[in-house]
């Protein structure tokens, strides 16, 4: 499909066609004439819904904005320190700040603000999540407390069991003192015999002393998990397990593992925390600043267009068009992942579009110095393409490297793995890969179909 | 051809004048943290009636006290963040608001806030600056196949960090200018473009190694930086035509953060053909007097 530019070419058109459609301004109110026809209707960036071998894909294209420029829910959140001695009060706080912001990441809100506040003898939480109006659904989100209790039935007898299922409740069982604060790590698995989803645990040091004792003591009986209070599964314990490995298992969807995992993962917090005020709050630069930005942008990318023109002639039209595809295809980025815009977000991105006008620089010098040394155009072209290409692999390739170690993949305790520093990963990711693909790809197709023909005149 | 190579002394005075007045103001003030990092003061207001965030801005500057943000919660009450004061202009505030004559202003809650970036996280992110530090010079040395070029490379790197650093550090002391979350930001930005810009250099320095030019390694330092000199200004060039677009027309929000993208530029653009290319240069000359005394 790609073998000749000219097809590379027609696949780029139809690129920027889609990217104008999810590139489009949302409610925009558009009423005008031409001619005879007139034109009036609010226009909204293509919404994509595709059912493909069973696959769904749903998606809103909007953008969404930080807490600074649109503003989302805040949350008041207090700590009952009733049973922590004084002296304990303020870590406990402080580590369920990061319970309750390790939380808000697992479930993919970017660029949170989680803050432990103190007045008096009251020892709150405060979070606030951008983009989340309904207030409810930021609740729920925070307040599962995800607390894992391994419990055995207090009068267990094998007739109940073979008269079939005996199910587990709070009020028939009581706690092994197992719980989820002798986990050391949670994992969604696929069951080796059934392939279905389950979740794989790992017990810390303490954790596998007790599970081998409840194990040794137990071995033909059940043993009830629950979460939260809910029974999710009770699973008989067959043989002794003494090097803390364990599976709960149940029919589980993908899904429902994943977000167990997390949930456990994530851990109790360390304190009952209720919420006390809960609300949604506006923005705290908005709209003035964004449009202020938007035309510092606009004014600068005009200032670069002009720039690489006065520089390369013709040449630097091409670079100026794919650095309006890096823009387009950035955004569309931004809009599909979704990435959150805040302001310095968007001062970034104006940043990255300075930079992404480097390959093509690199490249052109390089076309100017072998066409200097006497070589025919074409083969000028290509070469300065073909040499540019080392030093912009390797230039790039340290960026992505950065970007790694920043993002964390791995949830290395040692690295951060907070939203600003993730976001700022890949934001930096995006602008680097895109701008390869424009400054290379789309530059030499442009120059290929279109300047080849007006060289040959 | 231009003999930079004549001058590598010039360029480590000219930067050692930047970066040693920057460690002194370090290590004397240090840098001045913003309430992203020491917490400070949340207090939601409520007014009778409906008012607007210049109007409480002006009130606060009664007391000589600026606000870090103010929010609406309603269109009667407004969440505003202060740094950290003292109690007692807090009370004194309290007595401003109180006796405010245009609106009935009264205090719904007035708490202590922590950090938005504590200090583990900043720990954490250090960390992962260090890392990245060590997995790009083992790149480098790995693609250029000598470990010099890794470590000129880092060294222009530390010496851009530093100028950024430092120069906040002064800005601090003299200006009061803070350093926030987005600072963190600059500065892991401008650690990516140094490598990023020396690594162009140190490829026109591999090419020509490969193609086996006959010059003295100085001399063949000093055409490669000839020739690249053009794309380093132009690349140097696009970008501050964005960070001064910025500066001038996008608010106070951002200013400080793109003055410092701005110092990280220059600095990276400069750090590549004067301090990383001269590192590789008197390397060479080191190496060489190694073998000849042997």
């Amino acid at each position: 499909m790609f073998k000749t530019p000219r097809r590379v070419f027609f696949f780029l058109i139809v690129l920027v066609v889609l990217l104008l459609a999810f590139d489009l301004p949302e409610n925009y109110h558009m009423n005008f004439h031409v001619g005879k026809f007139t034109v009036n209707r609010v226009i909204n960036p293509l919404s994509i819904n595709i059912h493909f071998l069973g696959i769904n894909i749903q998606k809103q294209l909007k953008t969404r904005l930080g807490l600074d420029l649109s503003g989302g829910s805040y949350l008041v959140l207090e700590a009952n320190m009733h049973d922590i001695a004084i002296a304990d009060r303020d870590s406990a706080l402080e580590s369920a700040k990061q319970v309750i912001e390790r939380r808000v990441n697992l479930f993919g809100v970017s660029e949170p603000i989680v803050q432990s506040s103190r007045s008096q003898s009251s020892y709150r939480i405060i979070v606030e999540l951008p983009g989340v109006t309904n207030v409810d659904q930021a609740v729920a989100l925070i307040g599962q407390t995800a607390q894992l209790d391994f419990r055995e039935f207090t009068n267990f007898n094998s007739q109940s069991t073979l008269s079939g299922y005996l199910i587990p409740t709070i009020e028939n069982t009581k706690s092994t003192g197992l719980t989820g604060k002798d986990l050391s790590r949670a994992q969604m698995t696929f069951s080796s015999q059934t392939g279905e989803p389950e979740v794989s645990l790992t017990f810390n040091a303490s954790g596998a002393k007790k599970f081998d004792d409840i194990t040794k003591r137990l071995i033909g009986k059940p043993l009830a998990v629950f979460l939260d209070d809910i029974p999710i599964t009770a699973p008989r314990i067959n043989t002794e397990i003494p090097d803390g490995q364990a599976v709960i298992t149940g029919s589980f969807t993908q899904d429902v593992a994943k977000t167990l995992a997390l949930q456990l993962n994530a851990g109790a917090l360390p304190v009952p925390v209720s919420v006390i005020q809960k609300q949604t709050v506006g923005a705290t630069l908005g709209q003035q600043s964004v449009l202020q930005s938007l035309r510092a942008g606009f004014i600068g990318l005009a200032i670069v267009a002009i720039f690489m023109i006065a520089k390369y002639e013709w040449l630097g039209v091409f670079a100026d068009l794919a650095l309006i595809l890096y823009g387009l295809l950035n955004f569309a980025l931004y809009r599909w992942i979704p990435i959150t815009l805040t302001l310095p977000g968007v001062a970034g991105f104006i940043l990255s579009i300075g930079m992404a006008v480097d390959s093509n620089i690199l490249i052109f010098e390089r076309f100017k110095e072998e066409k200097r040394l006497g070589k025919p155009w074409k083969v000028a072209m290509e070469l300065g393409f073909g040499r540019a290409w080392h030093s912009i692999r390797d230039a790039n390739f340290t960026t992505l490297i950065t970007c790694a170690v920043l993002f964390n993949p791995g949830n290395w305790q040692f690295l951060p793995s907070s939203g600003m520093v993730r976001g700022f990963a890949v934001t930096l990711f995006i602008g680097v890969v895109t701008s390869l693909f424009t400054g290379i790809v789309v530059t030499r197709t442009f120059i290929r179909v279109l300047y080849k023909e007006r060289d040959t005149k | 051809m231009i003999r930079f190579s004549k001058y590598i002394w010039l360029y480590f005075c000219l930067s050692a004048c930047v970066i040693v007045p920057g460690i002194m103001g370090l290590l004397i003030f240090g840098l001045k943290p913003a309430v992203d990092f020491t917490g400070g003061t949340l207090m939601e207001l409520h007014f009778q009636s409906p008012t607007t965030q210049s109007y409480i801005t002006q009130i606060l500057a009664k007391d000589h006290i600026q606000a870090v943000g103010i929010q609406t919660s309603s269109s009667t009450n407004y969440l505003v963040r202060l740094k950290p004061e003292t109690d007692a202009t807090i009370l004194s505030l309290e007595k401003t608001l109180a006796g405010d004559s245009l609106n009935k202003i009264s205090i719904l809650s007035n708490e202590t806030v922590g950090p938005v970036l504590g200090k583990e996280l900043l720990q954490k992110t250090v960390m992962a600056a260090i890392v990245a530090i060590i997995a790009m010079l083992s790149y480098v040395a790995y693609a250029f196949k000598d470990i010099k070029f890794g470590v000129a490379a880092i060294l222009a790197l530390i010496h851009d960090l530093l100028v950024v650093l430092g120069t906040f550090a002064l800005l601090g002391h003299f200006l009061n200018v803070e350093v926030d979350t987005l600072f963190v930001t600059a500065f892991l930005t401008t650690m990516s473009f140094s490598v990023h810009d020396t690594i162009v250099v140190f490829d026109r320095i591999r090419e020509m190694l490969k193609r086996g030019d006959r010059l003295p390694f100085d001399q063949l330092c000093d055409k490669a930086l000839t020739q690249t000199m053009g794309r380093s200004l132009a690349n140097s060039l696009t970008i501050m035509f964005m960070l001064l677009a910025l500066v001038l027309m996008g608010g106070a929000t951002v200013k400080w953060f793109v003055f410092a993208l701005l110092i990280g530029t220059i600095s990276g653009t400069y750090s590549s053909d004067f301090i990383a290319t001269p590192i590789l240069i008197l390397w060479d000359r080191w190496e060489k007097k190694k073998r000849i005394t042997k």
